[in-house]
């Protein structure tokens, strides 16, 4: 056990160094920092001195050694933007990415989860197809069209029709930022008041909705498969409720995959979170990295991709040593090959 | 007791009379300041953000003349001596009082090798402080025009920043944050509540400030937000979550006037938008034509000048938002007049017979280097010159790029045929005819932004004359004859001026700057 371990530490080691080396690379074509960075008046010497400060005239090798070096001492540079510590920018923009995501997930497993047993429960039925046919928006409509829709149905148009049906003037919600938010401890959280939980719920179902459907189909297939295999009717042959039989023995059985499937994915709503955080002026990691790259920001980009690699690099890193945990054929497979490759 | 009780009433009393009059504008625009440090960074949204906590010496008011701040008066001493007036009893926020001494460090600090406003005045030799009042500014030879750069040294505390080690205006070398870049202390109508990079700045009424009187409406809170995304800023605007928004997109200008409590207001911008051409290389490097330049025939670009169709162009591309121009700087810009802001008629068949006459019959290929996220609807722009070239033969390549990779293949001077626009920060011609038309010369710090190779001896020698000279008159002459020139050579095809349009709620009444930068001391709020 302890060689796949190391084997696949190493491993990820690699594939983090490779995403770094590929982003300098990369950055090469976002364009000149410089320019951002000096009025219009500044002449092509102060230009020239610039760029020698910031060590941009070295080659791409030279640089991403310097950045490697300084990043295995925790340290990202400073923003060409902010003139701020990269650490900072980033420490201070995560509470708000992780606790949109948190919401995201959560809402996703919420709503999935019950309109997924719906629907298998209740086969060719017409609202039963009118999810399903929600659920293919939802995989279909891009992000970007969702948030606006919600931010013209529920803050703009909202202020004409709420009152008409009913609802106080100011039951609508924000169409951009986070609310008032309090800090506990170093965590910034808008989580604890009435604005700020205001003000993620449009943004968290923008971002849910592909997570939510997906759920939504993964349980319906999952259970559909469920309802026919023996034990389910061995169930109901011993009498049980439909209710035992379909929460109790059928829905426990559908959700092994679908929380294998949700913890792969939180990875990619942190990384993918940058189109909501974008049309909410949602102040995440997402929006920096955003504004970042039209500035040429480097510093920030560069920290921003290497830490985005990391929680992907983690998240695989840990389902395959659950995967290896739960399947020992895989665990000496892969070890054989590992010591064989090491 | 009975006295304490109404003293206790009245103290309530005053204070809900307080809190209902206390006022808060709510504005936003596509990017935030990148820095409160006012030496640091020379961008249109951070001086725009710190002139409501810094002065300067001579400001500029909403028609853009400029009008005394912390100068009360101004005037040439000697050809290399200007002499400003101190407003006297000027207290900083903190309650110390503002004396030359913080105008000398200011400028000082303007003058270092970390500030990116040394350009405006790199003509200064030397600022002395002659009283607690008065102010010499020392420069090196004559500089008529040095009032207006003024207009963009903010000055700073000395003692503030010396007690925060910001002596210096912050620089990359540095490993940390400096204490200017989130804090701010000056003698404006504001001091800074709040400061979150990107997310949310509030300021507050300067309780001392000494326009009190002057600007006594005002409002008490300013609270700004970036919005990035276009749509969502003009969604904030309209259900009431803001109450100003300084870049509405041109699209949506239409849907906001029909908005009940909205308004806008617009006018012509100091930046106008044009196509520069390389006239100067013996080859155009993007082109099929080998052996010779195109561009270097004044028929050739006098028929492409002609051949677009510029009506259209504010029609269709910038929905009305622009006017038609002849000249490559804007009204309200020294120099600027009418008559010179004239274009030639649109006339495609004239054009066809010019391209024919220079040997073009058949026309060429060029690649058109346009930027895409810099000037109103650039892309587009350069998406319609394209097919009107066409017309006349020109196969135009259009290659839209961001921002930041559009100008450094300028300043590599690696482009035949470019869009570029121009503001004019000191509203004098020379700076257009320093940076634009001069023969680029990198030692003697001139023609920085030619990048047309474009060169004339006589433009060169009357814009270095135009820097110096006092007399008025004689100067007027001399940028009359340098814009003749600069007509009649035709190294830029100018498009249009840009206008702005700032859009609000009804509540608020404010002048709009052409320079496109709000300054909330003109403002009120119903």
């Amino acid at each position: 056990m302890l060689a796949f371990i190391v084997s696949r530490l190493l491993q990820s080691l690699a594939v983090m160094l490779a995403v770094s080396f590929l982003c300098f690379v990369l950055f090469n074509y976002v364009g000149d920092p410089v320019n951002n960075m000096v009025g219009q008046e500044a002449g092509p010497a102060e230009r020239a001195e610039m760029r020698h400060e910031l060590g941009l005239e070295d080659s791409i090798g030279v640089q991403f050694l310097r950045f490697l070096g300084n990043a295995v001492t925790g340290n990202f540079g400073k923003s060409y933007r902010l003139a701020r510590p990269v650490s900072d920018l980033i420490v201070e923009r995560m509470p708000a990415t992780l606790e949109l995501v948190f919401v995201a997930a959560l809402l996703a497993l919420a709503m999935g989860i019950p309109l997924g047993v719906l629907t298998a429960l209740r086969r060719n039925t017409i609202d039963s197809g009118a999810v399903m046919t929600f659920s293919l928006a939802g995989v279909a409509m891009p992000t970007f069209v969702i948030g606006i829709l919600l931010i013209y149905v529920f803050s703009v148009e909202c202020i004409s029709w709420a009152p008409a049906i009913g609802l106080p003037a100011d039951w609508c919600f924000p169409s951009f930022g986070r609310g008032e938010t309090v800090k506990v401890g170093a965590w910034s959280t808008g989580l604890l008041t009435s604005s700020g939980l205001k003000a993620i719920v449009l943004p968290a179902f923008t971002l849910s909705l592909f997570q939510m459907t997906l759920v939504l189909r993964l349980v319906r297939s999952q259970m559909l498969e469920v309802l026919r295999t023996d034990y389910i009717k061995f169930a109901r042959a011993r009498g049980l409720t439909d209710r035992a039989v379909h929460f109790r023995h059928a829905l426990k059985n559908t959700l092994l995959p679908v929380i294998t499937v949700i913890g792969i994915q939180v990875g990619g709503l942190i990384a993918f979170s940058i189109i909501t955080e974008t049309v909410f002026q949602w102040p995440g990691m997402g929006q920096l990295f955003i504004q970042s790259v039209q500035f040429a920001d480097i510093p920030v980009m560069a920290a921003y991709l290497v830490m985005v690699s990391f929680i992907f690099v983690a998240i695989n890193f840990f389902v395959d040593l659950l995967y290896a945990a739960i399947d020992p054929r895989l665990r000496i497979d892969r070890a054989r090959v590992g010591t064989a490759g090491g | 007791m009975l006295v304490a009780r109404i003293a206790a009433l009245t103290a309530a009393m005053l204070s809900l009379v307080s809190a209902v009059e206390a006022k808060t504008l709510r504005w936003a625009s596509q990017g935030d300041a990148l820095t409160l440090d006012p030496h640091a960074q020379n961008e249109g949204p951070t001086t725009a953000m710190n002139q409501h906590v810094y002065d300067p010496l001579i400001q500029r008011d909403p028609s853009l003349k400029k009008v005394p701040n912390l100068a009360l008066s101004w005037k040439p001493l000697a050809p290399d001596t200007w002499e400003f007036k101190l407003r006297p009893d000027v207290k900083f926020s903190d309650g110390t009082p503002f004396t030359a001494d913080d105008v000398v460090f200011s400028y000082n600090r303007a003058l270092a090798p970390t500030s990116d406003f040394r350009a405006y005045i790199s003509s200064v030799k030397e600022v002395k402080a002659i009283d607690p009042l008065t102010v010499h500014i020392i420069t090196n030879g004559p500089n008529p025009i040095l009032p207006d750069y003024t207009t963009s040294i903010l000055i700073m505390s000395k003692a503030w920043s010396e007690k925060h080690n910001v002596t210096k205006p912050q620089s990359f070398k540095d490993k940390e944050e400096t204490y200017a870049v989130r804090n701010a202390m000056g003698t404006g109508p504001y001091a800074v509540k709040q400061r979150d990079p990107d997310v949310r700045t509030v300021m507050t009424k300067n309780p001392i400030y000494w326009g009190a009187k002057e600007f006594p409406d005002y409002p008490d809170e300013l609270v700004y937000t970036p919005i990035k995304e276009p749509a969502t800023r003009v969604a904030a605007l309209i259900s009431g979550q803001v109450d100003f928004v300084l870049d509405a997109p041109l699209q949506d200008i239409a849907r906001i006037k029909q908005t009940q409590g909205l308004k806008t207001e617009e006018t012509a911008q100091v930046r106008s938008i044009f196509l520069g051409l390389d006239m100067g290389s013996a080859e155009l490097k993007y082109s099929d034509v080998k052996g010779k330049n195109p561009f270097a025939d004044k028929r050739v670009r006098q028929a492409m000048y002609q051949a677009i169709d510029i009506n259209a162009i504010k029609a269709k591309v910038m929905r009305n938002f622009s006017s038609p121009a002849g000249l490559i700087t804007s009204p309200g810009v020294h120099g600027h007049t009418a008559a010179l802001d004239q274009r030639p008629k649109f006339d495609v068949a004239s054009a066809k017979k010019l391209m024919a006459d220079a040997g073009y019959p058949n026309g060429f290929s060029v690649t058109l280097d346009c930027p895409n996220d810099r000037y109103n609807n650039d892309e587009q722009i350069c998406q319609a010159v394209t097919g009107m070239l066409a017309q006349i033969g020109i196969k135009v390549d259009l290659q839209a790029r961001s921002k930041t990779l559009h100008f450094p293949k300028l300043q590599k001077k690696d482009s035949s045929f470019f869009l570029l626009g121009w503001g004019v920060p000191t509203l004098d011609s020379h700076y257009v005819f320093t940076f634009l038309y001069q023969t680029n010369d990198a030692a003697k710090k001139v023609g920085g932004w030619n990048y047309t190779g474009y060169s004339n001896d006589k433009l060169d020698a009357l814009s270095d004359a135009m820097l110096k000279e006092v007399d008025q008159a004689k100067r007027d002459k001399m940028i009359a004859d340098a814009w003749a020139l600069a007509v009649a050579d035709m190294p830029y095809l100018p498009l249009h001026h840009q206008l702005i349009v700032w859009a609000m709620s009804d509540k608020v009444t404010m002048p709009i700057f052409a320079n496109d930068s709000p300054n909330f001391k003109y403002s009120k709020m119903k």
